[in-house]
C-alpha cells in the first residue's frame, strides 16, 4: 500500500483502476529540404481535419458540459484559422524548407512565448491554449490520435495535467476520478470534476508505476492510496457507500428550490472557514454563503495578514461562487479565538470583552486592511460585508465612516471596488432591541444565535454545569429573532440567521412562519434541510 | 469612422473565449475593425492579434471602425463587448 499527498480540488470518496494518462509529446523532428508545396498542402489539409475536430468537440461539449466550457473550442477553431498563424506555418515551411510538423512546432513555441512572457498569470495561461491547438494538428500531420485510457469501467485518470480537448474525448461513463500533478483549483479539470460531481486531487507526486493498480481517492483528506490493504479497502469502501448514498439524496434534491408546499421560500446559504470548504458549499447545492469566517487568516498566521493574502483568499471564494452572494464576516477575533501576535491582554470575562468589531475600530489600520482586500475583490464576484458583535448605532455609523475613507483612497489610487451591501450581526441583546434603529443603516441583518442565546440567558455555552438550562429553544431568544425579523423587514434589511439554530430542523417551520430570508448552515446541513422545507 | 472606448469587466480580462467571440462577430463585416490599446493596434478579426493585446480587468480600449457598413459593425461589436467582457 503506498499513500500519495495531495490537495483536494472535490471531495468524495472513489475506488477503481488507475489509468495514466500520457500525453503524445514525442518529439517533433526536422525535416530539412521537404518541397514547400506539398508541406503548405499538407498543412492545409491538417488544419481542416482539425477545424472538423474541434466542431465536432465543440458540440459534445455543448451537450455534456454546456455552452460556456465548449465555447473554448471555438475560439482554438479561431486560432487555428488566424492568417498571423497561417502565414507564420507557411512561411517558415518556405523560407527554411522543412516539414510542416517542425513548422507549426516553431510558430506553436513563438505565440506560446509571447503569451508565456508576460507578467501575468491569466496571460501565461494562454499560452497553453496555443499549445493544445497546435499539437492538435500536429498529431493530425503525423497520423497519431491523443492516446486513449484503456482500463475497465471505474477509471481513476491520473495525468501531470488535462486540457479540455483531452478530457472531452474521454468516455466519461467511465472515468470516477481525476487525480493530476499539476493545475490549481480553478483549472479546467477541477471545474470538470465539479460539474461531473467526482472526486478530483491536484499537486499529487505519484510515480508512473502505478498505471492499471487499484487505488482509492480520498477526497476529503486528499489521498491516492495505491495497491491499498485489505482493511484500508474495507473502511473506504464503507466511506464510498455512504458518499453515494449522499450523493444520490444530493442529486435529487440539486437545483430544486427551498420552497414550502405552500409557496413559501427561503434561500440556504452555506457558513465557511476557509477557501477550500467554497467547494463543498457548491457541491451542496447552497445559494451562496452567509457567513465568511476571516478569522482563519489571521489565526493560521505568525503575524497580520497582508491585504494581497486577504484579497487573494476573498477573491478565490468570490470567484468560486461564480456570481453567488459571498457574504464576509470581518475580523471576530478574541474570547476564545487568539492569535498571540494580538498582543491581546488576559480578560477576566473574554466573552465580554476585546473582541471582534471592539478591536478593530481600537485598531483602524488593521481594520482598514482587510476592508481594502473585501473591497478589491469585490470586483470579481458578489461580495457583500458584515460586522460582527455590534451593540450601537454609533459603532455602525463609524465603521461606515471607516468605509468610506478606504473607498476614497481605493478611488485615489485608480483601483476598481464595487459599492457593496452592507450588514452587521445581531448577535448581542442590546443589538436585538436597538435593530429597528440598526435596520435604517444597513442592507441586511444576520442573527447569531450562539452568541444571541449565551448573551440573553446569561450562561456561558461552554459551561457544562450549566448545560442542562441552556436551553436553545428559549422564548426569549425565539421572541427577540421574530422582533429581529419584524424590524428589519419594516425598514428594507432582509433578514437572515447564520447561528447554529439555522440548522435545527425543529426550528425550521418557526423560522419560515416569522419570515426569516435566509439560514446560513454548515455546507453539510443544506440538503437536509431543503428536503425538510419541501415537506412543510 | 467610428470609435468606441469600453472598460473591460472579465476578471481575466480578454481571453481566448471572449476573444473568439469577437472575432466571430469582426469577421462578419467588411469594415476594418481594429482595437487599441495604449499606442498598440490589433486587427479585430485574428484572434492572436487580440489576445497578443494582453488587455487585462479595468482596462481601456478604443475600438476603431472604418468602412462601409462601420455604423452597423459598431452597434454589433458594443454589443458583443457589453455581453462578453
Amino acid at each position: 500500500m503506498r499513500i500519495f499527498k495531495g490537495t483536494a480540488v472535490f471531495s468524495g470518496i472513489a475506488i477503481g483502476t488507475v489509468s495514466l494518462y500520457k500525453k503524445n509529446e514525442s518529439k517533433v523532428k526536422r525535416i530539412h529540404g521537404e518541397d514547400a508545396e506539398t508541406e503548405k498542402e499538407r498543412f492545409t489539409w491538417a488544419v481542416e481535419q482539425a477545424c472538423e475536430q474541434l466542431g465536432k468537440l465543440y458540440d459534445k461539449a455543448l451537450t455534456e458540459v454546456g455552452e460556456a466550457s465548449a465555447a473554448i473550442f471555438e475560439a482554438h477553431q479561431m486560432m487555428i484559422e488566424d492568417d498571423d498563424y497561417i502565414e507564420s506555418v507557411e512561411h517558415i515551411i518556405e523560407s527554411q524548407k522543412v516539414n510542416a510538423e517542425y513548422a507549426v512546432a516553431c510558430t506553436s513555441d513563438n505565440y506560446a512565448s509571447m503569451f508565456q512572457a508576460m507578467d501575468d498569470e491569466y496571460m501565461r495561461g494562454r499560452a497553453a491554449d496555443v499549445k493544445d491547438v497546435s499539437n492538435r494538428i500536429i498529431n493530425i500531420l503525423k497520423g497519431e490520435g491523443m492516446q486513449v485510457v484503456e482500463g475497465d469501467n471505474s477509471l481513476i485518470v491520473v495525468a501531470d495535467d488535462l486540457a479540455p480537448s483531452e478530457t472531452v474525448q474521454m468516455d466519461k461513463s467511465k472515468v470516477i476520478s481525476f487525480v493530476t500533478r499539476y493545475g490549481s483549483s480553478n483549472s479546467h479539470t477541477a471545474i470538470l470534476a465539479r460539474t461531473m460531481n467526482i472526486p478530483a486531487l491536484i499537486k499529487v507526486e505519484f510515480p508512473e508505476d502505478i498505471h492499471g493498480k487499484t487505488a482509492i481517492v480520498d477526497g476529503y483528506e486528499g489521498a491516492l492510496i495505491v495497491e491499498p490493504d485489505e482493511e484500508a479497502l474495507e473502511k473506504y469502501t464503507k466511506k464510498r457507500d455512504e458518499y453515494m448514498r449522499r450523493r444520490k439524496l444530493l442529486q435529487e434534491l440539486k437545483g430544486k428550490e427551498n420552497v414550502t408546499r405552500d409557496g413559501r421560500k427561503i434561500e440556504l446559504y452555506a457558513n465557511i472557514g476557509g477557501v477550500s470548504d467554497a467547494i463543498s458549499a457548491l457541491q451542496n447545492d447552497a445559494g451562496g454563503i452567509g457567513l465568511f469566517r476571516s478569522e482563519f487568516l489571521y489565526l493560521g498566521s505568525d503575524s497580520y495578514p497582508t491585504e494581497d493574502e486577504q484579497f487573494g483568499a476573498y477573491k478565490s471564494v468570490a470567484e468560486a461562487m461564480a456570481g453567488k452572494k459571498v457574504i464576509i464576516r470581518t475580523l471576530d477575533i478574541g474570547a476564545d479565538k487568539q492569535a498571540d501576535y494580538f498582543g491581546l491582554e488576559r480578560e477576566e470575562n473574554p466573552a465580554m470583552g476585546f473582541r471582534a468589531i471592539r478591536i478593530c475600530l481600537k485598531r483602524p489600520e488593521v481594520f482598514k486592511t482587510q476592508l481594502r482586500a473585501i473591497l478589491r475583490a469585490s470586483m470579481y464576484g458578489n461580495i457583500s460585508i458584515m460586522f460582527p458583535m455590534i451593540i450601537s448605532v454609533a459603532e455602525v455609523r463609524t465603521i461606515k465612516a471607516i468605509l468610506a475613507q478606504v473607498k476614497d483612497e481605493l478611488k485615489k489610487d485608480g483601483i476598481p471596488y464595487k459599492d457593496i451591501e452592507i450588514g452587521v450581526m445581531i448577535e448581542t441583546p442590546a443589538a436585538a432591541l436597538i435593530s429597528d434603529e440598526l435596520a435604517k443603516e444597513v442592507d441586511f441583518f444576520s442573527i447569531g444565535t450562539n452568541d444571541l442565546t449565551q448573551y440573553t440567558l446569561a450562561i456561558d455555552r461552554q459551561n457544562e454545569q450549566l448545560a442542562h438550562i441552556y436551553d436553545t429553544h428559549h422564548p426569549a431568544v425565539l421572541r427577540m429573532i421574530e422582533m429581529v425579523v419584524n424590524n428589519g423587514h419594516a425598514h428594507n434589511c432582509w433578514v437572515g440567521i447564520c447561528g447554529e439554530l439555522a440548522s435545527d430542523i425543529e426550528l425550521t417551520k418557526r423560522f419560515i412562519d416569522m419570515g426569516v430570508d435566509e439560514l446560513s448552515v454548515s455546507p453539510a446541513f443544506i440538503l437536509e434541510l431543503r428536503e425538510k422545507i419541501r415537506e412543510l | 469612422m467610428q470609435t468606441i472606448n469600453y472598460t473591460i469587466k472579465d476578471s481575466e480580462g480578454i481571453h481566448a473565449r471572449p476573444a473568439g467571440v469577437l472575432v466571430k462577430v469582426a469577421k462578419e463585416f467588411e469594415a476594418s475593425i481594429k482595437m487599441r490599446k495604449d499606442d498598440k493596434d490589433a486587427d479585430c478579426k485574428k484572434i492572436f492579434a487580440v489576445m497578443g493585446l494582453c488587455v487585462k480587468c479595468g482596462e481601456t480600449i478604443q475600438i476603431v471602425v472604418d468602412g462601409k457598413d462601420e455604423n452597423e459593425a459598431a452597434q454589433a461589436v458594443l454589443k458583443c463587448l457589453e455581453e462578453n467582457l
